[in-house]
């Protein structure tokens, strides 16, 4: 690694946050690395001093109260979430999104903090974590706020925490009763790739009725984003096919994708319609087969 | 400037000088000369640089030796028994012709080493998903995952 960085290293989140506030933004944090290891190498960044939270102590792990609440340490791996049988349970498609990102290796390192904190627009956990109307909790010098995973990213590689704050927490309300989730990820080599488009779909069906629908996209815009304008024609309607296709019609004009190497932006958008179609759909079977139990689920499509 | 720092490899301790920006793979390589590890794109799509840390398989060209302190790495070199003798993956790839240029070989050995941990009794399609991260170039996976399955099938007898 040619790029050169001083390397410092905290053991609790308060160490890391005056560590921030020293170094300003000469400072990058480093979880697992993979991102940004690679965003050093390839010199979109060239920060003095990376500060390793890693080591911190309790940040890493999967708890639920007694709500069925669930918050996840920013440190968490992707496959702790992946492989977590709780998670499984109650929130399968952020354990199933986790599963779509690199391989084995990369999500043995990799955290669920740094997948977010990174920013990108295609990030894996971020349309299902959207879509469950997840928080983030973020501790800076004058102590900890929360803020709506909704508001929290602010374009391509940014987000809204300052120099001195790091993510420390993503709350994830309980699933509603009847409540099911997929995440769709459209890429060519699967979870080694990076998804051309993401579709997470969250709803229940009460007596025919669409409710709680929540549906957010990734690599569609410049960050991961809520499809208001699908869920509303959803929301509260008689589910029908012609009401399915005028959502999907709704998420593919309120995306604003780009075109890249990947794919350009209009194939982006027919894939938005094509997908959120299927997943509003799978959502529905799965209402209608087990309406009893909340599960989810994540599907590469390549 | 380098520092001194204390690496567990191979069961064994070495001591040596790194900068803090060294990767894994750069240490393990160029500083200690355990070149079975394997460098390929350097950016954690291939899969060569595969090495266990604490049992689970990591790509060393993304993970800095600093982090690397107090951690039990293993590498090709130290799977061999105490004789010197295979491991039966290896014996399993050699049995099956799964080895052709070899680059890849010592990633998808112990990438496969930490999946069979894991899970003994892998289906091939639990073996072709664990392996996703792994590229090969020559062989076009099939042998290699023969060779997994049946080290599996062996272990169980």
């Amino acid at each position: 690694m040619a790029v050169r960085f001083e390397y410092l290293e905290s053991r609790a989140v308060h160490e890391a946050i005056s560590l921030l506030s020293r170094y300003g933004c000469a400072a990058k944090l480093i979880a697992g690395g993979t991102d940004l290891l690679n965003e050093i190498r390839s010199k979109q960044i060239a920060p003095e001093y990376i500060i390793d939270i890693g080591a911190i102590p309790g940040i890493d792990s999967l708890t639920y109260d007694d709500h069925g609440t669930l918050s996840i340490g920013a440190l968490a791996t992707l496959r702790t979430l992946e492989i977590s049988p709780q998670l499984k349970a109650h929130h399968a498609v952020i354990s199933r999104a986790a599963a779509q990102i690199g391989s084995i290796a990369i999500r043995n390192v990799g955290t669920i903090g740094g997948n977010l904190c990174h920013a990108s627009p295609a990030a894996d956990t971020a349309p299902g974590l959207l879509a469950l109307r997840a928080k983030v909790k973020i501790a800076g010098p004058a102590g900890e706020r929360t803020v709506a995973l909704d508001d929290f990213f602010a374009g391509p590689g940014r987000t809204v925490l300052a120099h001195d704050e790091m993510l420390v927490e993503i709350e994830v309300p309980a699933m509603p009763p009847h409540t099911k989730a997929v995440y769709l990820k459209h890429a060519i080599r699967g979870a080694a790739d990076l998804a051309i488009v993401g579709v997470a779909v969250m709803a229940s069906l009460d007596d025919g009725c669409c409710r709680n629908v929540k549906i957010a996209l990734g690599a569609v815009a410049p960050t991961p984003m809520r499809a208001r304008g699908a869920e509303s024609i959803l929301e509260g309607k008689m589910l029908n096919d012609a009401l399915i296709e005028n959502a999907a019609r709704a998420a593919s004009e309120e995306c604003r994708p780009i075109t890249d190497v990947r794919a350009s932006a209009d194939y982006r958008r027919q894939m938005v319609k094509v997908l959120t179609q299927w997943a509003i759909k799978r959502v529905f079977a799965e209402n209608k087969q087990v309406s009893n139990e909340a599960t989810a689920e994540t599907t590469t499509v390549s | 400037m380098k520092r001194l720092i204390t690496l567990r490899i191979n069961g064994t301790e070495e001591e040596l000088h790194v900068e803090p920006w060294w990767s894994l793979s750069h240490v393990l390589r160029d500083e200690l000369s355990l070149i079975g590890t394997k460098e390929g794109c350097a950016g954690g799509h291939c899969g060569a640089c595969t090495v266990l840390i604490d049992g689970k398989a990591v790509m060393s060209c993304l993970y800095l030796a600093m982090k690397a302190r107090g951690k039990e790495i293993m590498t090709i070199e130290g799977l061999k028994g105490k004789d010197g003798e295979l491991h039966p993956l290896q014996d399993a790839f050699i049995e099956h012709f799964a080895v052709q240029c070899g680059y890849c070989i010592p990633g998808m050995i112990l990438t496969a080493k930490a999946m069979l941990d894991e899970n003994p009794n892998p289906t091939e399609e639990e073996i072709r998903a664990g392996l996703n991260g792994n590229v090969c170039r020559c062989t076009g996976y099939v042998k290699i995952v023969d060779a997994i399955m049946s080290a599996a099938a062996e272990a169980k007898v």
